[in-house]
């Protein structure tokens, strides 16, 4: 055994994960779709695709559109719902052995508690991570996120129905992101995820139309990276909770950027439709990079960047 | 149903047509395992532009070794596709989706292609060999036809339409498919093609009552399932609000769309 054999295990304050790599709410299914590719018990854990109370139908065709660098997406958080999941998806993650955690939406803060609550006490769920920031529905999800206050309301309810360490997911499209990571961490939340996708839309100059049936998206893959960067790096200053950072992570040297940001994990999520077994990738590169560079543990990476 | 990832080894990609290129891909896990209708992502170039795989239905398999795929030269991805030199290699996943579901022993059947709809109709063909089996084939102009000799679906019973009338019937496939099914009666009826084709066919096949399955076609992002964004909307009474393409399909019964909102 090679003695720099190096921990890539982080915490995230309640939560210990044995990497930092997630794959990230909606790019992942519910872990099992990608199974033949990706051992899940490698990975640091799996957010699964966002949660309702009720099966929700989606957003009309067409729902993706590619970019440069990147694809918009307007999905509409189809889900089976949370019954569904609990009866047909939890049971398949509860024999992994990594962390799951589970998305979840709402169309009010009252719905928000309501999933909240259906998941207290389910086995093998680590965490739950609030989706406050989907621009792709026309109630809740980014209308909290965009509010302070609102977003700490949220957070607060969940936090009431829940016996979970709670991750706030943020969006960008907001003046002051760390404003509202602020305002849920004064609220309890025990981590942020950041960044949510972009708002964008994308034009068929033949037809006139709009590329996408729901006229706007959300943007994502490396097109967005650099301004995840930098929200992650600001938000990492103005809060003490842990940050995950998301936005545009296709390797392992993206990875790094977040983490010596001052990200505690990240989540990789268009990468996986492109690159099934980035996240893997993304693993193994970690530990070559922390022997590489002499560094025993990940978590001495994190938040190292000189200025 | 296994699903594979690797580098495989570009052995052909060949111009078959006017823009319209056969590839072989090496890759014994995926053509061992492909059945008719089921399709693989490609990812065409290593950078990000551009960015997503490419969708392609399993056209046929040589030597239970090789995967042969047909295209038309679209876009930016098929352009870039074009260039690939023999000998390179690319990044391929698959066999995913639901393929065709079997004729009984002994049924006819009809195989309507339009244009590049004839990929997935060649393995299907292939699989059930020349007994009881019609290959329709619609192009635009006779240039554009790919040689069924190309393909290795000569020996079929076949008929063949052209939108400008250079090449067999002067017309739509769809009109050869209304006459097959005049003359013959019931059969079978796989196809695959553009929206306005499908359409066609399935309200022939729920008209007469005929037993139809289409191989449809959608943007993808992931073909795996996870990203929901190749949704098709369901027929009333299915039991669900939609499809997705790349998991519930490709291939679906004419019956379990709602054509009107495709």
């Amino acid at each position: 055994m090679n003695q720099l054999e190096p921990d890539l295990g982080v915490s995230l304050g309640p939560l210990r994960l044995r990497n930092p790599v997630l794959t990230a709410s909606g790019t992942f299914g519910y872990g099992k779709e990608y199974a033949e590719i990706v051992d899940p018990n490698l990975l640091g854990g799996i957010v699964v695709k966002g949660l309702s109370l009720e099966p929700r139908p989606g957003n009309s065709p067409p729902r993706i559109v590619e970019t440069p660098a990147g694809m918009l997406n307007a999905i509409g958080l189809e889900n089976v719902g949370i019954e569904a999941f609990l009866k047909e998806k939890l049971p398949w993650l509860q024999s992994l052995d990594t962390a799951v955690i589970v998305n979840i939406y709402g169309h009010s803060t009252e719905e928000y508690g309501a999933v909240a609550a259906q998941l207290k006490g389910a086995e093998g769920v680590a965490a739950l991570e609030i989706n406050i920031s989907c621009p792709n529905v026309k109630m809740g999800g980014m209308a909290f996120g965009t509010d302070p206050a609102a977003s700490a309301e949220v957070t607060e309810t969940v936090l009431e129905n829940s016996d979970k360490p709670v991750i706030v997911k943020l969006t960008p499209n907001v003046t002051d992101i760390c404003a509202v990571a602020a305002a849920v961490e004064q609220a309890g939340a025990h981590a942020v995820s950041l960044i949510n996708t972009l708002t964008g839309m994308a034009i068929d100059t033949e037809t006139r139309r709009p590329r996408l049936g729901n006229v706007s998206g959300g943007l994502s893959g490396p097109a967005i990276r650099p301004v995840a960067l930098y929200m992650v790096y600001r938000v990492v200053r103005a809060v003490s909770i842990p940050v995950i950072g998301i936005g545009g992570i296709m390797d392992v040297e993206d990875a790094l950027e977040f983490l010596i940001a001052g990200a505690r994990a990240v989540q990789v999520g268009t990468a996986n439709f492109v690159k099934p077994r980035v996240s893997l990738d993304i693993i193994s590169g970690l530990r070559k990079y922390c022997i590489d560079h002499d560094v025993q543990k990940v978590e001495d990476l994190i938040g190292t960047l000189i200025l | 149903m296994a699903v594979f990832e690797h580098r495989a080894e570009v052995l052909q990609n060949e111009e078959v047509a006017p823009d319209t290129y056969l590839m072989g891909l090496k890759s014994v896990p995926i053509a061992s395992a492909a059945r008719p209708g089921q399709f693989v992502m490609l990812r065409v170039a290593e950078g990000v532009d551009p960015f997503l795989r490419r969708p392609f239905s399993v056209c046929s398999i040589r030597d239970g070794a090789v995967v042969l795929l047909l295209y038309r030269v679209v876009g930016k991805g098929t352009r870039l596709m074009a260039d690939i030199r023999t000998g390179s290699s690319i990044s391929v996943v698959g066999p995913l989706g639901k393929g065709f579901e079997p004729r009984g022993a002994g049924e006819e059947c009809l195989l309507v292609a339009g244009g590049m709809g004839i990929a997935p109709l060649v393995l299907l063909a292939r699989s059930m060999g020349k007994t009881g089996v019609m290959l329709l084939t619609g192009y635009g102009t006779a240039a554009e036809i790919v040689s069924p000799v190309r393909l290795g679906i000569e020996d079929f019973a076949a008929g063949v339409a052209t939108e400008d009338g250079s090449a067999g019937h002067h017309g739509l496939v769809t009109a050869l498919l209304e006459d097959a099914v005049a003359e013959k009666g019931k059969k079978i009826v796989y196809a695959c093609g553009p929206p306005a084709m499908l359409k066609k066919v399935a309200s022939l096949c729920i008209e007469k009552g005929i037993q139809g399955q289409v191989s449809l076609e959608t943007i993808m992002a992931c073909g795996m399932g996870a990203c929901l964004g190749c949704a098709v909307p369901a027929a009333p009474g299915s039991g669900r609000s939609s499809f997705h393409v790349c998991q519930d399909g490709p291939v679906f019964s004419v019956s379990s769309i709602d054509w009107e909102n495709l």
